[in-house]
């Protein structure tokens, strides 16, 4: 299982063959290869790699090139650039359908894409490969003497209940800029108010916004934030201070997101391409969940309170110019408060 | 012709199913995407002198609830582009509330559905339009399903037309029978009571009922043909599928070829027979409506029909022997009755071993002549010996025997019409005995 | 033998020519009563196959005439009809026996083999090989002036081997043309037929041979 990794870092290299705007990127495999399986994807490198390991241990002979990049510059990536990427991973489950709903990919079906569940396909074109929700990430010592909050309720009690605890101290994603946030708030919304009663609370607190979930998650382990609301367990799992946090799937009910793959029909090696998401099916399913990419707290949460973001056309209303712009006043009306 | 009018009508049959289905599964695509855009113009709004529109989540999700469909729309404020898919073929507007066109997108076709609605605002009237577009794989497949259906709609209905046919016309008939005070004609299956004597003013209703009498017996004679007809349609490819099968099967070198072949074989031989016993079923019910009273000499009847059965019971190295043959004159139809005692024989064959021997007797009993087969078989079983005269039903010993069960339900027919009976007991020792009563 | 089949399905009467030309016979076809009429002026037939619904006249017809005229070939008539309704009619105008589609052709060899043996009574028909005499029709096989009845199946199984003789059976075809398709016998019982031909031909020069892996044939030595 030994291979060499040639990992290279190029942060904002702007060339030719990347208009877009890429984080990371490394090459598995033998790096002469002219024809690899591209891979562009949200998933940090680390994250993903033992699905590129296990695959590779399968099929020596393909090299993967695995570039990095957010959601919205994969979107551009494929949609306006029309790169020649056989494989786009993304978390970003509206982009993911929106790119499938205006033709940009490929339809696959195979004996492994047969007996998915109904869930995890989206006109055999968006294949959801892992299952990962939401959660608070409740910091251990900002917490000390308080019952930990086991649901959105709870929450708002203890917020309310000691404001001066917990001004400055709350942190959630700032939805103008990320576009997990913005999924997780119009799903939050479209499921429960309290969603709305919750920002509000939060508003009042002095809330710090993120753009990202690894920067609330540092926040919360070195001690300024004492819950970070709407963060992907997945993520938090892999801090490696776990002692500093608890993880809560809240139980009235845990967003749960898919992450998705699918084939972009500007791939030139589509056999590949389509062999690469059958192999990860495979893994994934019948579970729902591949070893490789397990979330713990997936497995502990109650089924009954996980709310999986279904994939549909329903997704795109978000992206509609009047909704978000209606959803963010809303938003901003809530939570940044004089 | 009967045959051909219920092709023509089971064809009919299957072009307005179609039509009709693709148009109701058209039509509540339609009403989906109307919904779909009504909401979305439901949801625009004049704030401040500005049009604002929330869309409804279930605006897009629910063009998407029973198959996955792309799904597209298009915001428009006088011919004004504002969001959605700016590219979206734009229909015509009409009188009506919404349009609908058929037409592609993006290489797919696609539905549309749009709608309208006016406002004021800062600058004075404005025209909203709203278009809602959805693919067609739903569509395409409840078609494709729809079709099915029809097709085996259609189908159904011909071979059902066949069979029903036959069984309307004898139930039919029979009431009229009644009627007209042909008390006697009454068969034993009939379970209705009779009916009351039929009063002076009711006359006309006689009179009209007897002669629409005559128009049935007409056409029963024609359904008659039309069963000879249809058995001639039925067996004619069985009998070229069956011949090249057995050519086959001498050619053909590979046992598991040769298995599959004698399998073909013994189906087409099933399946021959319940066609043959279905139409020998319509047949004798038929002639036992109008029951021929021929004299009949019973012992020579028996003897020649085990003549005929010579040759298949030696194929069998089944031995059938007469015994005892009183002679014995009855009244009835001699086709039907031969038929009754070839069924009871055949059965016999099939059922009994290799290397044993069937006895038939004849004798008079207490006003009956009664013939007696006796085999040394499996015997019935006994909890369903009165099971095993009703259609279809096969005996539980009948593992792996080509029959279709009609057989001993034609006899009880038959056995009844000519005021007899059908008995089936087990003998002391081993083997079944049938025993047919016919009245003197 | 020599049949005459007369058959308007052209499908039906090319599958019907091909499976008794596989048993050596040999068959004219006639799809109309016109060129059925022709065949029977000109040629002699041990057997005739009749269809009853004919595009230029009933079967029945083509009875009726063949009877008037005295002509001692046997018929069969292979009917589609329901037997209800035609069996009594045919039998009354001279068919010799009836077979209902689709056909069995064990059951047709039987048949054709009780309506010549009862047509021809005593008259032989005797196949002679080696030092055995056999009649097919009588079902009896001479060995040295010693007269042995066949049964049933060891009748067929003989007439089987004596057609082709030196020709190699395998038991499965064996199986196949001894047993009608909706009876399961096994190999074995192929053994249990040929030992008793064998022991019938004992002292004779004719035997059954085994060849291994293959099967039987009939030799003389």
């Amino acid at each position: 299982m030994r291979h060499v990794i040639l990992s290279i870092v190029m942060w904002l290299l702007a060339n030719v063959a990347h208009a877009f705007e890429i984080e990371d990127r490394a090459v598995f495999g033998d790096e002469t290869d002219s024809a690899p399986l591209r891979i562009v994807s949200t998933a940090d490198i680390n994250y993903f790699k033992p699905i590129i390991d296990a695959f590779r241990a399968f099929r020596p002979d393909v090299t993967i090139d695995y570039t990095v990049a957010s959601s919205t510059e994969v979107m551009d990536a494929i949609s306006r650039e029309k790169h020649p990427f056989d494989i786009v991973i993304s978390s970003a489950m509206d982009l993911q359908t929106k790119l499938a709903n205006d033709g940009f990919a490929r339809k696959h079906t195979s004996l492994a894409t047969q007996d998915l569940p109904n869930w995890a396909v989206w006109n055999d074109m968006v294949y959801a490969f892992t299952q990962e929700p939401a959660g608070f990430v409740i910091s251990n010592a900002l917490f000390k003497g308080l019952p930990i909050p086991q649901n959105r309720q709870q929450l708002i009690t203890a917020l309310r209940q000691n404001p001066d605890r917990f001004k400055g101290r709350v942190g959630t994603y700032d939805i103008r800029k990320s576009g997990a946030g913005y999924l997780f708030a119009t799903q939050d919304a479209r499921a429960s108010d309290t969603y709305w009663r919750l920002t509000e609370v939060m508003g009042t607190l002095d809330p710090t916004l993120y753009c990202c979930a690894s920067a609330m998650i540092d926040d919360v382990v070195n001690g300024d934030l004492a819950v970070a609301y709407n963060v992907l367990a997945s993520y938090a799992e892999k801090s490696p201070h776990q002692d500093k946090f608890t993880i809560i799937l809240p139980s009235d009910f845990s967003i749960v997101m898919l992450r998705t793959m699918l084939i972009p029909k500007t791939s030139d090696n589509p056999v590949l391409a389509a062999e690469f998401l059958d192999f990860v099916l495979a893994q994934t399913y019948p579970s729902g969940v591949s070893p490789l990419l397990k979330t713990q707290s997936l497995g502990q949460a109650e089924q009954s309170t996980l709310y999986r973001i279904s994939m549909g056309p329903g997704l795109l209303v978000y992206l509609d110019y009047f909704k978000k712009k209606n959803f963010i006043a809303e938003w901003e009306n809530a939570i940044v408060q004089d | 012709m009967l045959l051909l009018s219920a092709a023509g009508i089971a064809i009919l049959l299957y072009v307005v199913v179609q039509s009709v289905a693709e148009q109701i599964a058209q039509e509540s695509q339609d009403n989906i995407l109307a919904a779909s855009a009504i909401s979305i113009l439901d949801s625009a709004r004049v704030v401040e002198g500005d049009i604002s529109i929330d869309l409804p989540y279930s605006s897009l999700s629910m063009l998407d609830s029973v198959t996955d469909e792309r799904a597209f729309y298009a915001i428009r404020l006088n011919d004004e582009f504002l969001s959605g898919y700016p590219d979206l073929p734009r229909i015509a507007a009409t009188n009506d509330a919404t349009a609908f066109q058929s037409t592609t997108y993006l290489g797919e076709d696609i539905r549309i559905a749009s709608t309208w609605r006016s406002f004021s605002t800062l600058e004075g009237q404005a025209y909203l339009e709203i278009s809602v577009a959805q693919t067609l794989t739903g569509l395409n497949q409840s078609i494709a399903r729809i079709s099915r259906i029809s097709l085996a709609i259609g189908f159904g209905f011909f071979l059902l037309s066949m069979v029903v046919a036959m069984v309307i016309a004898q139930s039919t008939i029979r009431p009229l029978h009644r009627l007209t005070g042909s008390v006697s004609r009454r068969g034993p299956s009939d379970l209705r009571p009779v009916a009351a004597p039929v009063p002076t003013e009711m006359a006309p209703l006689v009179t009209s009922l007897n002669s629409l009498m005559t128009r049935l017996q007409k056409s029963l004679s024609r359904s008659e043909d039309f069963i000879a007809e249809a058995a001639h349609r039925v067996r004619t490819p069985m009998a070229i599928v069956r011949t090249q099968a057995e050519v086959t099967l001498r050619r053909v070198e590979k046992e598991e070829h040769r298995q599959a072949v004698r399998e073909m074989i013994r189906a087409v031989d099933e399946s021959s027979r319940t066609a043959g016993q279905l139409l020998d079923h319509a047949m004798v019910s038929f002639r036992t409506d109008d029951l021929a009273r021929e004299t009949i000499q019973l012992d020579d009847l028996i003897v020649d029909t085990v003549n005929r059965l010579h040759p298949i019971s030696e194929l069998r190295d089944v031995e059938i022997k007469t015994h005892k043959l009183t002679r014995t004159k009855i009244q009835g139809d001699p086709i039907l009755v031969q038929n009754a005692i070839q069924n009871v024989l055949d059965n016999a064959v099939k059922y009994t071993d290799a290397d044993t021997k069937i006895t038939v007797m004849l004798d008079q009993s207490d006003g009956y002549a009664q013939i007696r087969v006796q085999d040394e078989g499996r015997g019935f079983d006994d909890t369903e010996i009165d099971q095993l005269l009703q259609r279809f039903e096969r005996g539980k010993n009948a593992d792996g025997i080509v029959g279709s069960g009609l057989g001993l339900t034609i006899v009880d027919d038959i056995m009844r019409a000519h005021g007899g009976r059908i008995t089936l007991s087990n003998n002391v020792g081993e083997g079944a005995c049938v025993t047919l009563s016919f009245p003197l | 033998m020599r049949f005459l089949l007369i058959e308007d399905n052209q499908a039906l009467a090319n599958a019907v020519i091909e499976r008794l030309s596989l048993d050596s016979h040999i068959v004219d076809h006639a799809a109309n009563l016109t060129t059925a009429w022709d065949y029977t002026a000109t040629a002699e037939y041990d057997l005739i196959l009749l269809d009853i619904m004919l595009p230029d006249g009933d079967g029945r017809s083509f009875l009726e005439q063949h009877r008037s005229a005295k002509s001692r070939t046997p018929v069969i008539v292979l009917t589609a009809r329901s037997e209800v309704s035609d069996r009594v009619g045919i039998l009354d105008l001279g068919a010799d026996d009836y077979m209902v589609k689709p056909i069995d052709f064990s059951e047709l060899e039987a048949r054709c083999r009780a309506v010549l043996r009862r047509q021809t009574g005593a008259a032989q028909n005797t196949i002679h090989f080696g030092e055995i005499e056999f009649d097919s029709l009588a079902a009896t096989l001479k060995v040295n002036g010693t007269e042995v009845k066949l049964r049933t199946k060891e009748l067929r199984l003989f007439e089987v081997f004596i057609n082709a003789p030196n020709q190699i059976f395998p038991k499965s075809q064996l199986l196949d043309r001894l047993f009608s398709y909706d009876v399961e016998a096994s190999e074995n019982a192929i053994e249990v037929y040929v030992g008793r031909l064998r022991k019938h031909l004992i002292g004779s020069n004719v035997s059954i041979t085994t060849v291994r892996g293959l099967g039987y044939k009939l030799e003389c030595q």
